[in-house]
């Protein structure tokens, strides 16, 4: 924990070499998502509501899952950077080192730009809580902070998957990116619009919904068991088959030899 | 002009050999392409009242979108074109008897069509194969058809000749990527990639239409589907044959500026 937070202290500084960079490309992230909001702000005018879910409801869920999705990106980047870092061997000094790997992995790359989405979410929530008619009582406060923490859990098993599939292809997947920026795009919605069947793959193969329909069904008070708040814990367990595939890539990995 | 299609041909065929690249590419928009669609249909059955265009005219839209990405994406750049203003390699195309504004633009669009080609036709036989209002459906007039070949390569040119304004800002800066995605994202809004332009407020979607993101990948499929048609048509690709010349125009121009002013520090 100690060395991360050197890592990170370390990322820090290099990226505040070139501020003005840092700064468009922070304003970049912002913009990128501001556009999704204003997308879903426009559809939701219009429509008013879908499937029973208000402007208020979805807003709420994608803030969740916009919070989710740049904390989970902005220190499990290193991942998403893993097909050149072992197509340049970088991978094998990462090897010879006594640390962790999955530790050294994250470090190698943390990126504060992404916090332009977190920020965005960060207002978004400060707008939306007193005003989306939920009582903050204090499970649901906790139901919240279970979306998030959840969402981040599963986004980064999603990137840990990601790389570990570069230890079979040596090069990124372009599929994946479906499942993470796909899971972002559309996860702004309840899953439940999309269908049975999407919801289904959503709960119990990659369990997105799990922190995202569920317990926002309790938050907004449609369903009254408990259970519903604490699915998310659940979802961590997602985590075991990602870094069982992550064991299993380390164990076929053979240096690109440069 | 042989040199140049020479240039073309190269970056072409050089575009066509990554084949699985592409596989992967078909699979992730026809599941993006799913999801729209389902995401669609779900606001259509909430009010389908304030659906602002024909179900069927936004399956069509959607799966166009897909189909010719590599046409209209903003966010794509030629990674060696970046490198070489960044690394000073600009020099030896600088010797080259070719005008690099032309260069470029051959070399960013060969990219782009290659990129489509490969990915196009499985994307437009499977959507066509679709249930009816969820699949592509024909064009209504054989004029709509023409029309919305000869908007989506002006189309194409106009999201070039913006991502060439792009290059010549590279010349200013060290790190470019800050720029870049600044002026990509807000491309991607306002042309309708995020979030076609009828679903939007129509004071501000009639202010969009005249600019150059209005003409980038909406008039095309919107004239395929028949949501634009008549008068209109006409006059948006008036609107867009101007765009096209005024961004070339300025493009070159900016270019020749920036490129009096590069230094290249030995090596």
């Amino acid at each position: 924990m100690k060395l991360y937070f050197r890592y990170f202290m370390i990322q820090l500084r290099s990226q505040m070499q070139y501020k003005v960079s840092f700064f468009f490309t922070l304003l970049g992230q912002l913009l990128t998502s501001f556009s999704a909001f204003l997308g879903i702000f426009f559809l939701m005018q219009r429509f008013h509501a879908v499937e029973g879910f208000t402007m208020n409801e979805v807003m709420l869920c994608f803030a969740a899952v916009l919070m989710a999705f740049s904390t989970a990106e902005c220190f499990a980047r290193g991942f998403d950077r893993f097909a050149p870092m072992l197509g340049n061997g970088e991978f094998d000094r990462i090897m010879v080192r006594p640390r962790g790997l999955i530790l050294q992995v994250l470090g190698s790359k943390i990126e504060f730009t992404r916090l332009g989405r977190f920020f965005q979410a960060l207002v978004m929530f400060c707008v939306i809580i007193p005003t989306c008619g939920v009582v903050w009582t204090w499970d649901k406060i906790l139901t919240l902070v279970l979306m998030i923490l959840g969402g981040t859990v599963v986004f980064t098993g999603l990137f840990i998957i990601y790389a570990s599939v570069c230890f079979f292809t040596t090069e990124g997947l372009e599929f994946m990116n479906i499942f993470t920026d796909g899971g972002r795009q559309f996860g702004a919605y309840p899953f439940s619009i999309y269908g049975d069947g999407i919801l289904r793959f959503c709960t119990f193969v990659v369990p997105l919904a799990l922190c995202q329909y569920y317990p926002l069904l309790y938050l907004t008070g449609r369903v009254d068991t408990f259970g519903y708040a604490l699915l998310p814990l659940l979802s961590a367990v997602f985590l075991i088959p990602c870094l069982l595939l992550w064991k299993l890539g380390i164990h076929h990995y053979k240096s690109t030899g440069s | 002009m042989k040199k140049y299609l020479t240039y073309f041909r190269i970056r072409f065929i050089g575009g066509l050999q990554y084949r699985a690249a592409a596989l992967a590419g078909i699979s992730t928009q026809f599941a993006w392409g799913f999801l729209y669609i389902l995401l669609y249909s779900a606001f259509c059955r909430a009010d389908p009242e304030a659906f602002p265009m024909e179900f069927s005219q936004l399956a069509s839209y959607v799966w166009l979108q897909q189909a010719f990405l590599a046409l209209f994406m903003n966010w794509y750049y030629d990674s060696d074109i970046l490198s070489m203003i960044s690394d000073g390699s600009i020099a030896y195309e600088l010797v080259r008897p070719l005008d690099i504004y032309t260069l470029w633009f051959t070399k960013t669009v060969a990219a782009r069509v290659s990129k489509a080609v490969l990915r196009c036709f499985p994307i437009l036989i499977v959507a066509s194969l679709l249930p009816d209002p969820y699949g592509l459906t024909l064009p209504p007039t054989p004029l709509h058809a023409v029309m919305f070949v000869l908007t989506m390569v002006l189309g194409m040119f106009v999201v070039t000749a913006f991502s060439m304004l792009i290059y010549c800002a590279c010349f200013y800066t060290v790190n470019a990527t800050g720029v870049r995605m600044v002026a990509q994202s807000i491309a991607d809004f306002l042309s309708g990639s995020e979030l076609p332009l009828p679903f939007m407020p129509a004071a501000m979607r009639r202010v969009i239409e005249m600019t150059p993101f209005g003409v980038m990948q909406n008039l095309p499929f919107r004239i395929y589907s028949g949501s634009i048609t008549g008068d209109e048509m006409w006059f948006l690709t008036g609107m867009q044959l101007f765009w096209t010349f005024i961004l070339i125009g300025g493009g070159w121009l900016w270019m020749r500026a920036a490129l009096k002013k590069v230094v290249v520090q030995g090596g």
